[in-house]
């Protein structure tokens, strides 16, 4: 694979995660990108290009939504395109930004990603059930969260996890996410208040899951020409990965997301990762479910299939663990604006490698970490490897 | 629902409640309390921006300044409808102009009191402050200033 | 990071209150949708009580529900079969939310049923005739058809799959 220039991420910005925001879709992405510009001591006008990422226009319940976002994203007069895959989308988005870049074309791009669901009545799912087949599907009477309860039976039926291993993702990543300023849902959760929570579809319980959420972030990408004169310490962008699976999903083994694994290759082959569990320092996989995490850790290649509940249980994911996940505090813990959250994770990334977490900050001086996301129907893993 | 095997019809199950945002309000609320129009001022630009934004988008400075903008503007087009959002022929057609102010960057798009040409002078009519809700229909219409 | 980021949250109380200015609006968008080749024939084996795949001649893979072209190999499909109408659940849930997220009194039983012959593929259904608690992945499963004349061409003229006892 050729690249033509190196990417750094120069700034990062973004919004508290809230469950309903006053603000507008475009004033949330303003305030992300205003702050992801300030934070470099950039000026729009310093700016070439701008990628933007959101989820379903049916959430915020406006038309052609990256056209209506551009002028609070930066976008006036300039190249501006949006991108959408699902809940893929936040991490994606640093990919969309990063071909800007690391093409010659331009020497940065501002990322923003933006969701705005609360607009979305009487609830956020009744927008998704076109996600299931209108013919063989619809007729049956789903839920989304159908979706995610078989996933989640598959997996801990295959590797036989009981339900407490998993729940314990939800007491990490709230806990973390007291730290973390922007934090809607952060809580010192007990195990007990997780398994019982309100059973929606069994495996599924209330607390498994991460909250209907608006918000926005962005980040700053430069060129290596460029990049050292904006900062002293620019974040590599040094994999990128993106792989997609059939949307066929009841033909696919359910226990084992092989898209992120593809998706993960692609961006560690770029990065010169040939040892993940040794070589990442901390991660950041999607986790809008407690089982995800563990779910996406496998496909991330940290750990043996099955193994991830083991690791959490040991400790071995917490902060001051020996591989921590989600220090953030994740979607469980901060929030999930769906595109928002997966950019949230990218400038976790960036903070963390710089040193500037603040309290959330991994020990250890941390210097290559991955970030990930997956969406649609179960089918798209998103990957970006950083290195400080 | 399959009347035939060859389609099957289906909807989309869901409604929408929008938040007029920071500066929305603002817009919303001076039209309701104090029945005039206010921009967003941008200093850096030099720029009233109408209707009004907490954002410049040249220069991304943040605006929290409002200015009053005076209530005396110019059709800078307009076009008459005969036809509903759903294509039905509506009972009387409605005059619907793009009224610019001079002070401010942007304009309004209204229905109109009567036919009015491009360049007319125009002014928007409030309803009585106690029929306002904060909404842009309290503004009435807009109509040819004598 | 600013130390107070921004971002203003609002209650539920606000908006149902109006203490902040909202617009709604109900979007009156309906729905065509065209079955479309391979699904049109799949649904009308239905109606005569016939489950139906497509066959691979490339890969050999019966896929299920059917279609006109193989992913895999990105050829076109022209081969149809006829399968059992019994399977092995793959996987499943026990749901307490309607479609409309309202909360069910009596759960229902989602799962991916694979169909005999077909490899591991499969399509979504519901359990019935079945205790929660004793729904296990690996059940054998048959379907139970609606009777011929209340058959249409649906997902639905299969009513459920029941273990086999």
């Amino acid at each position: 694979m050729h690249v033509k220039k190196r990417v750094a991420v120069v700034g990062a910005g973004m919004t508290k995660f809230m469950r309903r925001a006053h603000e507008t879709g475009k004033e949330l992405a303003f305030e992300a990108a205003k702050q992801a510009l300030d934070s470099a001591e950039m000026r729009i006008q310093d700016v070439d290009s701008v990628a933007l990422g959101s989820a379903p226009d049916a959430f915020d319940g406006v038309h052609m939504k990256g056209e209506y976002l551009l002028d609070g994203a930066g976008g006036w007069q300039k190249p501006y395109s949006r991108n959408f895959v699902g809940g893929g989308t936040g991490v994606f988005s640093a990919i969309h930004g990063w071909w800007h870049v690391a093409s010659g074309l331009f020497d940065t791009c501002l990322v923003v990603a933006e969701e705005k669901m609360s607009s979305c009545l009487p609830h956020p799912q009744t927008a998704f059930l076109t996600i299931f087949d209108n013919m063989i599907e619809r007729p049956l009477g789903p839920n989304l969260i159908w979706i995610f309860a078989l996933e989640m039976q598959r997996y801990m039926q295959r590797h036989k996890i009981p339900k407490e291993q998993i729940a314990q993702v939800a007491v990490k990543n709230k806990r973390n996410a007291l730290d973390h300023p922007c934090a809607q849902i952060a809580r010192a959760a007990t195990l007990q208040d997780i398994l019982t929570s309100e059973v929606l579809a069994w495996p599924v319980q209330r607390l498994d899951i991460s909250p209907v959420s608006d918000g926005a972030c962005a980040v700053l990408l430069a060129s290596e020409d460029v990049a050292r004169k904006i900062t002293d310490s620019p974040v590599w962008i040094s994999g990128v990965g993106w792989n997609l699976d059939t949307t066929y999903w009841t033909n696919r083994d359910l226990y084992f997301p092989r898209y992120v694994a593809n998706a993960a290759r692609m961006a560690y082959d770029m990065a010169g990762v040939t040892n993940p569990r040794r070589q990442i320092d901390f991660a950041e996989p999607y986790d809008p479910f407690d089982y995800k995490e563990l779910h996406h850790m496998e496909g991330l290649l940290l750990c043996r299939k099955g193994e991830a509940p083991k690791l959490t249980a040991e400790g071995v994911t917490e902060r001051d663990g020996k591989l921590p996940i989600c220090p953030s505090g994740g979607l469980l813990g901060v929030g999930n604006p769906i595109a928002a959250a997966g950019l949230m994770k990218i400038c976790e990334l960036f903070w963390q490698l710089r040193g500037e977490a603040g309290k959330r900050q991994v020990a250890g001086d941390p210097r290559t970490a991955v970030a990930q996301a997956w969406g649609d129907l179960m089918q798209i893993g998103t990957v970006v490897v950083m290195q400080g | 629902m399959a009347t035939d095997p060859g389609t099957i019809e289906g909807d989309f199950p869901v409604h929408f409640r929008y938040t007029a945002g920071i500066a929305g309000e603002k817009f919303l609320k001076e039209i309701k309390d104090n029945g005039r129009l206010v921009a967003a001022r941008c200093s850096n630009c030099q720029l009233n921006y109408l209707p009004p934004r907490i954002y410049c988008e040249r220069c991304m400075s943040k605006l929290e300044e409002y200015v009053e903008v005076e209530n005396s503007g110019i059709v800078q087009s307009y076009t008459l409808c005969t036809q509903d959002r759903e294509g039905k022929q509506l009972a009387e057609p409605v005059n619907v102009a793009f009224v610019r102010f001079p002070s401010a960057h942007g304009g309004i798009i209204h229905r109109t009191h009567g036919e009015v040409c491009v360049g007319d002078r125009v002014r928007a009519v409030f309803k009585p402050k106690s029929n306002r809700t904060g909404s842009i229909l309290d503004i009435e219409f807009f109509e040819k200033e004598p | 990071m600013p130390t107070e980021p921004p971002g203003k949250g609002l209650r539920e109380e606000d908006l149902e209150h109006h203490n902040v200015i909202t617009v709604t609006y109900q979007p009156t968008a309906k729905y065509s949708w065209a079955t479309g080749v391979a699904i049109g024939r799949f649904l009308n084996g239905l109606k005569e009580g016939e489950i139906l795949g497509t066959k691979c001649d490339e890969c050999g893979r019966i896929a299920v529900p059917p279609r006109i072209f193989c992913e895999w190999c990105f050829r076109r499909t022209t081969t149809w079969v006829k399968l059992p109408d019994t399977g092995t659940v793959n996987t499943f849930s026990i749901s307490y939310i309607a479609t409309d997220t309202t909360r069910l009194k009596t759960p229902t039983i989602p799962a991916v049923i694979e169909i005999d012959t077909a490899g591991h593929a499969g399509f979504l259904h519901i359990v019935g005739e079945a205790r929660p608690e004793e729904v296990k992945i690996g059940m054998r499963v048959k379907a139970v058809w609606a009777d011929p004349e209340v058959r249409k061409g649906s997902i639905t003229d299969i009513r459920y799959f029941r273990p086999i006892r």
